[in-house]
């Protein structure tokens, strides 16, 4: 197999090197080289597979989509994993002949030895000293190379292994890094897909349920004024339409805020500024509003801010019993900052989600999905502080 | 009284036009974008339009546009603005020109027939109609906040309503207590506040909103 491998990789390497003055002629030879390369590095992974069970990934990382063969080329050709697959080859030949010499060797000594003695009167005259000792001497020296045998084979197997591995296999960081990569990705995707998703939702909602909502509680409004203008309707009809007229408006505040709850329209139209004005102007307790930010932080970080801020207040509307609540937001140099403070009685507690400190739970988690920073600071008696940082590169 | 709609969902504007009917207005005209607007308003010169905010093509402030021009063009045309959510913002647009026959109300409280009808009415005459959540949160970006901090807690409920564009019987109504002791809170707001008392219920209104938007 070594000679195969040396002979087309280090034959195309040098075309491709001696080629390199001319651009042009080289490019089809480095195509070759890394395309045979890399076919080979496959056949050799496949082998270790089969014959030594041992499993190795394929190093070259995946190339992004969209790229013209020319810079495909051009970054294969380049990367560290493709030089050591070369490098695999090429050591294969002089590396493969070693292994191969000492396994065949190992495997025939013992056997010709215990053969001696039935080979000894073939052999030319040679002082063997005397048949029985010789005898003796051959047996014990087979038997014990014979044992020796399978650890020589299974050393020359495990090195042989090995260098598939760290010559054929992913770079043991880069291996760890892609994986991080690819998670990264697929989080970022995951949450994209979520605000998405919750924007449908809301206008959904709008367009759909809340219009035919407010439609109904019209048609109410209209027959409760209807029939205030008949004389002789029974005291029970008005009362139950009313009564449905009623519900009907209380239906339409609470889908309302179920609405702003998933997807706030107003902070996709106006911004954080209008937003969090609103969600001030609907807490029970008098919050102050301190906004600095120089330009429009990206979506999602504008998303989870407003989440921050609306389920702090909801807090300290509940909890606290504060008198006073202050809201700062500010944007520098790629990082949200925003801190919530309240002149409370404090001893708030981030919990398991679904529990008490629940909400605080979640918005931990939904701050960490955007690689944020999450710190509540509440001692008992007050003031209570909810801190958060959040990336914005946009 | 006369009224022109511009609303670009056919369900809610059929109802305004069948719920307007039924209190007694004339509506000339039942429209579905900013340009239909205009032209319907130029032509009819009603007493009052209602107009959406958001209509097509885009969708964000065509609305808000359309009343601003028409306030300019033709002041005596009442304006009632309709929206999914109140902004500040587009509160103080619409009253820089002044504060009569100006109103801005969240989409919802056309539920609250009556209510809205007043609301309609009251904007027609040259009077307000500004949407308490309006008022809350401009009360919330007041920097004005001492002299309102001095204020009793039913003196700034009669501040709200007074910045909401209500005459002083539609605040008696409101809080359930009588004509005379809303007539004496109102004094002592405008005394507590440094601001001059007014009989017009419009004048009032532009010098509570200005007083606390600045």
């Amino acid at each position: 197999m070594g000679i195969v491998t040396f002979t087309t990789v280090v034959t195309l390497l040098a075309l491709s090197v001696s080629l390199a003055i001319t651009v042009a002629l080289a490019v089809p030879f480095v195509w070759l080289t890394v395309v045979s390369s890399a076919w080979l590095g496959r056949v050799e992974r496949s082998r270790a597979a089969a014959l030594l069970g041992v499993e190795v990934a394929s190093p070259h990382a995946p190339l992004p989509d969209g790229m013209g063969w020319l810079r495909r080329l051009q970054r294969r050709a380049t990367a560290a994993s493709t030089w050591r697959e070369i490098g695999y080859h090429a050591l294969l030949l002089p590396v493969g002949t070693v292994t191969f010499s000492l396994a065949v060797a190992a495997v025939s000594v013992p056997v010709l030895m215990l053969l001696l003695p039935v080979l000894q009167p073939f052999a030319p005259r040679d002082d063997l000293g005397t048949l029985p000792l010789g005898l003796a001497v051959a047996l014990a020296g087979a038997l014990v190379l014979a044992l020796l045998t399978p650890v020589i084979v299974g050393h020359l197997a495990r090195f042989d292994a090995w260098l598939v591995r760290s010559m054929l296999g992913p770079a043991k960081g880069a291996e760890l890094t892609a994986r991080v990569e690819q998670v990264e990705r697929s989080r970022t995707a995951l949450v994209d897909a979520v605000d998405a998703e919750r924007r449908r939702i809301e206008r959904d909602l709008h367009d759909g349920a809340q219009q035919r909502l407010v439609a109904v509680a019209m048609d109410l409004g209209m027959a409760k004024a209807k029939l205030d203008e008949q004389s002789g309707v029974t005291p029970e009809v008005r009362a139950l339409v009313e009564s449905a007229h009623n519900e009907a408006r209380r239906a339409i505040t609470e889908l309302r805020d179920v609405a702003r709850g998933v997807h706030p329209a107003i902070l996709e139209d106006r911004g954080l500024d209008a937003a969090l004005s609103s969600l001030a102007a609907r807490c029970p307790v008098p919050v102050r509003i301190d906004v600095d930010l120089p330009e429009r932080p990206p979506r999602a970080a504008e998303a989870v801010a407003y989440y921050v801020v609306a389920e702090a207040l909801t807090n300290v509307a509940k909890h606290a019993q504060a008198t006073q609540v202050t809201v700062r937001v500010s944007g520098r140099a790629g990082r949200l900052g925003i801190e919530v403070t309240d002149d409370g009685r404090g001893g708030a507690v981030v919990g398991a989600p679904g529990g008490l400190g629940g909400g605080l739970a979640g918005l931990r988690d939904r701050v960490a999905s955007v690689d944020g920073w999450f710190q509540v600071l509440s001692p008992v008696g007050g003031p209570t502080t909810i801190l958060v940082e959040l990336p914005c590169a946009s | 009284m006369r009224v022109v709609i511009a609303e670009d969902a056919v369900l809610l504007r059929a109802g305004l036009v069948r719920l307007l009917a039924d209190a007694g207005a004339e509506v000339v005209a039942a429209v579905g974008d900013a340009e239909l607007l205009l032209d319907a308003v130029r032509r009819h010169r009603p007493d009052v339009c209602i107009v959406d905010v958001r209509m097509p093509p885009t969708h964000t402030d065509e609305g808000i546009r359309a009343a601003l021009v028409i306030r300019s063009e033709l002041p005596d045309v009442g304006v009632l603005v309709l929206s999914q959510y109140v902004e500040e913002r587009y509160a103080g647009d619409l009253l820089a020109a002044g504060s009569s026959g100006i109103g801005y109300l969240l989409k919802d409280r056309v539920a609250d027939v009556a209510e809205f009808v007043d609301a309609v009415q009251r904007v027609a005459s040259g009077g307000a109609a500004l949407d308490p959540e309006v008022v809350m949160q401009i009360m919330v970006r007041s920097r004005r906040r001492d002299p309102v901090a001095a204020l009793t807690a039913r003196e700034r409920e009669v501040l709200a309503l007074m910045a909401e564009g209500r005459s002083n019987t539609a605040i008696a109504r409101a809080l359930m207590i009588g004509e005379g002791s809303v007539e004496k809170h109102v004094n002592s707001i405008f005394v507590k506040l440094g601001l001059e008392p007014d009989a017009g219920d419009n004048r009032r209104v532009l010098a509570v909103l200005r007083y606390l938007r600045t």
